[in-house]
């Protein structure tokens, strides 16, 4: 499995690259969403492309909901599932993102317990992890 | 000041007598941690200093305290996934074609801990069934009232909302109250919570067409096991379907019940001319 984790918290990437690694995850970063962009469009080039993208939404230059819409408009990222993780918490914000393409949404702050729902909900928790 | 030996074991037959909760020796630990908020609210020097008071002057709202203090309410929406998808794919188009229009479907969460067991059933029910509030009854018991009043409330807080709730039910379910997650009226009105405990005879309840009872087994000895299967398929339909936890099962504990598999889980249906 192999994700992408994009927030512009170095703090915050690191503790959900390190939760997810111990699911067994290969883990790449990017700070903002433009850098998450280019990450995805360096990786296809060498055949890595992430299952799942873990979002901030508020981030300098691309913000994750930019970042949804623009992976959602091209068709070599169909298949990846797009998570926003973020403090933004209020309904009217949840439907924007799920509009927007986003497959889940995390409030932060969380727990790896709740991410490892979020992944087993997602059909994205290897077997070894959720057995 | 640690757990004496003395305290530990009166802690421990006191919740065997109550709750048929199986301490083993090894979980001072457990004691510990759990008793000390309670310790530290009474002003005590410890746990063992809470525990003597008491057992020199045990009165009801204080045992009742530390038994609840001692069960589990570890709970998530949607937990293990596998019997809530059984649910909706298998049993509930079963009942539908098997009972009258008329007749209410009844679901038990058994040890439903903050009620999320129970409402992961209203909203799968309320969206696969336009006349669910009238069709369908849950009825959510705990042998923790404080557990049985959280469930009635029906509000969660923002870290439990995150365990495993899809954003889309969340949204469509669930109003923001504060800093808490409030479910929908309509969803509230289609549960009844009360206390149970299972380890005793059990109120009159049911009789019910799906039982949830999962993860409460593991915490009895054999016979308390027994009896409780026993007991929960006196208020069974003969058609109906218990759901256990993942690590719990009939098999070796009480033939009486047939076990079927479903998807990548399993339920268990009264065997026949048991």
């Amino acid at each position: 499995m192999r994700a992408l984790v994009i927030d512009d918290s170095r703090a915050m990437r690191r503790i959900v690259g390190t939760i997810l690694t111990g699911f067994g995850y290969e883990v790449r970063e990017a700070g903002d969403g433009r850098q998450a962009l280019d990450v995805l469009q360096e990786g296809s080039a060498e055949g890595w492309v992430p299952d799942l993208c873990c979002i901030d939404w508020n981030m300098p230059v691309m913000d994750g909901l930019q970042f949804v819409m623009a992976t959602r408009a091209n068709p070599a990222f169909r298949q990846v599932t797009l998570m926003m993780v973020t403090t933004e918490s209020e309904t009217s914000q949840i439907v924007k993102a799920l509009a927007a393409g986003a497959h889940e949404y995390l409030i932060k702050p969380f727990t790896a317990d709740a991410l490892r729902d979020k992944l087993a909900l997602l059909g994205l928790l290897p077997e070894e992890v959720s057995a | 000041m640690t757990l004496t030996a003395t305290s530990f074991d009166w802690v421990r037959q006191l919740v065997h007598r109550e709750s048929a909760i199986v301490l083993q020796p090894g979980k001072e630990y457990l004691v510990e941690a759990r008793l000390l908020p309670m310790a530290q609210q009474r002003g005590c020097a410890g746990v063992s200093e809470l525990v003597e008071s008491v057992r020199n002057r045990p009165d009801p709202a204080s045992t009742r305290r530390i038994v609840e203090a001692l069960t589990t309410n570890e709970t998530s929406w949607f937990r293990d996934g596998d019997p809530f998808t059984a649910l909706t794919g298998t049993v509930l188009p079963q009942l539908l074609a098997a009972r009258r229009p008329d007749e209410r479907l009844q679901i038990w969460s058994a040890a439903c801990s903050s009620g999320q067991e129970a409402y992961t059933v209203a909203m799968l029910l309320s969206d696969a069934l336009p006349n669910a509030a009238t069709r369908v009854s849950i009825t959510a018991t705990d042998l923790s009232r404080e557990m049985v009043e959280r469930t009635r409330a029906g509000r969660f807080s923002q870290l439990e909302v995150n365990r495993g709730l899809p954003a889309t039910m969340l949204v469509r379910h669930f109003t923001r109250a504060g800093n808490e997650w409030e479910i929908a009226p309509a969803l509230r009105r289609m549960i009844t919570a009360s206390e149970c405990n299972l380890a005793a005879p059990l109120p009159r309840l049911g009789p019910f067409d799906v039982v949830y009872l999962r993860n409460v087994l593991i915490y009895f000895d054999l016979c308390t096991k027994q009896a409780i299967l026993n007991r929960v398929r006196q208020i069974m339909r003969p058609d109906g379907w218990l759901f256990l936890g993942a690590a719990e099962t009939t098999l070796g504990v009480d033939d009486n019940w047939e076990r079927v598999v479903l998807g990548r889980g399993s339920a268990y249906r009264p065997r026949k001319g048991a």
